[in-house]
């Protein structure tokens, strides 16, 4: 199969390409920007006018709910959101049910995730098993079977010299290890940013030390391990600071922000709205601010949409007592894009940020659109918009506290390996 | 978002919450309670105004107090009333709190008064019967979590009224427990829309939320200085289990130093009300001398909860 996509603004950040370029693809890969190569004779030709062509996305933080929850969603429904959403390759936690601790766990996600359709699946193992934070994992099997990484979600490593041993054992390997920062006691019961807006809700506060803490513990580790380490889902000014000292002091360390954290803050809980519900919590509104700069210089390296689908009857409660978490893979574009227009960042930085610099987080050679790389492409229209709707969404979870409003960009072509993947809504 | 609680002529839909509420609102609340607190002294105590209309007590929280005078309140102006205590039924099987709703919704309800231990519950089944297009059932909340109790904090501004006349001139004091309590942040903002100018919070910073400044009170630690010149006293209960572990060491020290006594009392103006929304915890956060003493209203505040509580069921059951 040859594809010619024709007369697109064609942008790829990690080449610094940002101009009108016709993109020639063969046999699953790039094979060429510009001018066709010698004898290139197209099978389709896809007409890209007034479309952005760019890598196709990558999201470091999907939950396709599988195995374990699939009331809440499948493969195949989460699948479709994604390439919905342009987004090609996506990383999992490991917080399923089993978590993924287990290679044949993970190779039975691997072989299920395996279909022309469906974006590439890059498994984060967990760091111990069963997430207790108690036992290592078999690290090394689980890497044969296909994880890229190691973690534990959203949940701690409470004892630090469990903790210290994982990234002693992931070191040996020089195997990544991704970790959010919450301590779990000052995490305790809380629900939502420890601040005014949670002092007037009456909801349990997570002070913003519940995260540096965490995030100090893990710094310290990394330094004293050499481990590479991860930070996922940062949420506060306080953690990107000590990120930013940490780096400047030697220590090795990348991190990402999810797209709600970049949008929302405390305040946008609310009525008691249960889509606000998330973890980390929302915090305050200098807090978003400080995370939407970073991510534009790039001290805050990627963004991510911390997929979540969750079931109604999850979150039809009270506050305090629904499920945390928000649908997102739809909605990676649009938000990087809505951020982009409000902070004034030409195109090709910001999609950086969900394409090559995601891709060097994971270790990949994707996200690029250079001749030879796989041809994963996301075609959108930068004009066009995205009305978030029940309906709309393709996730089978309709959760996201971005219900109802009106997104820039749409994603028009979807093309994995060459293929297309996804077009026009189909 | 239209504050969830107003329809949408600006009138009471539902009774939420304090927080956003206009003064004038507020105003008719406690001039339409005025009048109901005669009726508790005529012969026969009944208004025709609900007559007809069911009320349900949803209680998954339990409450003797709360849902006695909602009771009463609902009798006296002639509805239906029917108590449930949920945190014993429905919920133990598995229901959840919507599909409980959507039950008694079926059962022709007018109102629920709802307690729930979740801060928000209240607001979930306002905003539920709004999509259902049920918008005639009104929402009382009774209590929500550690968010409002706005029957309370509405019958302490009658009280306040009722022996201070105005306002505008008054110290009032809040002290005890403010963290876990829903009825502090009800007399909070209901006292700042009043117009009270000198709103101050007492308690050790275990006990004091974050950022409460920000609601517009002054946060003291000491109470003798909290206390220096204050009208009105509101104490709050301090729960069992707050009692001893990592928010206080014992309810002894408490005492000691936040217990109302008739010798802090005495940094207070000399003619100031001492008032607690109940049960008491004597010799915890409040000294028997006190609670019996001549300075406090505890009772009357009971008293003027029924007609406050009539007089909110009956503007919503008007609107």
């Amino acid at each position: 199969m040859k594809i010619h996509i024709k007369n697109g603004r064609l942008i790829d950040p990690a080449a610094g390409i940002d101009a009108q370029k016709d993109l020639f693809l063969a046999a699953g890969k790039v094979a060429g920007i510009g001018t066709a190569p010698d004898g290139f004779a197209a099978n389709r030709i896809i007409d890209a006018s007034g479309l952005v062509v760019c890598p196709g996305l990558i999201d470091l933080a999907a939950r396709l709910r599988e195995p374990g929850f699939e009331y809440r969603a499948t493969l195949e429904s989460e699948m479709a959101a994604a390439v919905a959403g342009g987004v090609t390759s996506l990383a999992c936690p490991p917080d399923t049910d089993p978590p993924l601790d287990e290679p044949g766990l993970v190779e039975m996600l691997k072989h299920r995730a395996r279909h022309p359709n469906f974006a590439h699946v890059y498994p984060v193992g967990a760091l111990t098993v069963g997430l207790a934070g108690e036992r290592l994992t078999e690290m090394a099997e689980l890497h044969e079977a296909g994880c890229v990484a190691f973690g534990q979600a959203h949940l701690p490593v409470t004892d630090t010299r469990v903790l210290m041993r994982a990234m002693q054992y992931a070191a040996t390997f020089d195997f990544p290890v991704w970790l959010q920062a919450q301590d779990p006691f000052l995490g305790q019961d809380g629900v939502a940013h420890d601040g005014e807006v949670a002092t007037r809700l009456g909801l349990a506060g997570i002070p913003v030390s519940a995260e540096t803490i965490a995030l100090s513990t893990i710094l310290q580790l990394a330094r004293d391990t050499g481990v590479r380490i991860h930070v996922t889902r940062i949420s506060s000014a306080a953690a990107l600071d000590m990120i930013v000292a940490a780096r400047a002091s030697g220590i090795g360390v990348s991190c990402d922000v999810s797209v709600n954290h970049l949008h929302l803050s405390d305040a946008d809980i609310g009525y008691f709205d249960p889509h606000a519900n998330l973890v980390p919590p929302l915090r305050s509104g200098p807090d978003r601010d400080a995370l939407r700069r970073g991510l534009a210089e790039g001290t805050v390296n990627a963004l991510c949409s911390d997929h979540t689908p969750v079931d109604d009857d999850a979150k039809q409660l009270p506050f305090a007592e629904a499920e945390a978490g928000a649908t997102g893979l739809e909605l990676l574009l649009p938000l990087t894009l809505k951020w982009a227009a409000e902070m004034q960042l030409p195109l090709a930085r910001a999609l950086a940020r969900i394409t090559s610099d995601a891709a060097r987080i994971l270790g990949l050679a994707a996200g690029v659109l250079a001749p030879g790389a796989a041809a994963d492409v996301c075609i959108f229209d930068p004009r066009g918009s995205l009305k978030v709707t029940r309906e709309s969404l393709r996730s089978q979870g309709k959760n996201t506290p971005f219900l109802g409003r009106e997104l820039p960009g749409r994603v028009r072509y979807t093309l994995l390996d060459g293929h297309v993947a996804y077009e026009n809504g189909r | 978002m239209r504050n969830p609680q107003l329809n949408s002529h600006g009138e009471l839909q539902h009774l939420l919450t304090i927080d956003g509420l206009p003064r004038e609102i507020l105003a008719a609340i406690l001039d339409t309670a005025a009048p109901f607190t005669e009726v508790a002294e005529r012969e026969v105590k009944k208004l025709p105004l609900l007559r007809g209309k069911s009320v349900f007590n949803l209680f998954f929280e339990n409450s003797t107090r709360t849902r006695t005078t909602f009771e009463i309140a609902a009798k006296r102006l002639s509805a239906d009333v029917i108590n449930l205590n949920i945190s014993t039924s429905s919920t133990a099987k598995g229901e959840t709190l919507l599909d409980t709703v959507d039950n008694l919704c079926a059962m022709q309800a007018d109102m629920f008064v709802v307690r729930h231990a979740a801060s928000g519950a209240p607001f979930l089944i306002a905003q539920h019967l709004a999509a259902m297009g049920l918008e005639h059932i009104h929402v009382i909340n009774a209590g929500d979590g550690r968010h409002a109790h706005p029957t309370q904090g509405l019958l302490d501004m009658y009280t306040i009224r009722h022996y201070k006349k105005d306002f505008t001139g008054l110290t009032v004091a809040i002290i005890g427990d403010l963290l876990h309590s829903r009825v502090a942040r009800s007399q909070i903002h209901a006292l700042t829309a009043l117009g009270v100018p000198e709103l101050r919070v007492i308690g050790p910073k275990t006990l004091i939320p974050t950022d409460v400044a920000q609601l517009g009170v002054r946060v003291f630690h000491d109470m003798r200085a909290g206390l220096k010149d204050v009208d009105v006293v509101m104490m709050l209960r301090l729960q069992n289990e707050r009692m001893q572990g990592a928010l206080l060491p014992s309810p002894q020290e408490f005492f000691k130093y936040y217990g109302l006594t008739a010798d802090k009392l005495e940094c207070a103006r000399p003619d100031a009300i001492v008032m607690h929304p109940g049960p008491m915890n004597r010799g915890v956060e409040i000294d028997s001398a006190v609670a019996d003493g001549p300075h406090a209203v505890i009772l009357p505040q009971v008293t003027f909860g029924i007609a406050v509580r009539m007089a909110v069921m009956s503007m919503l059951a008007g609107n």
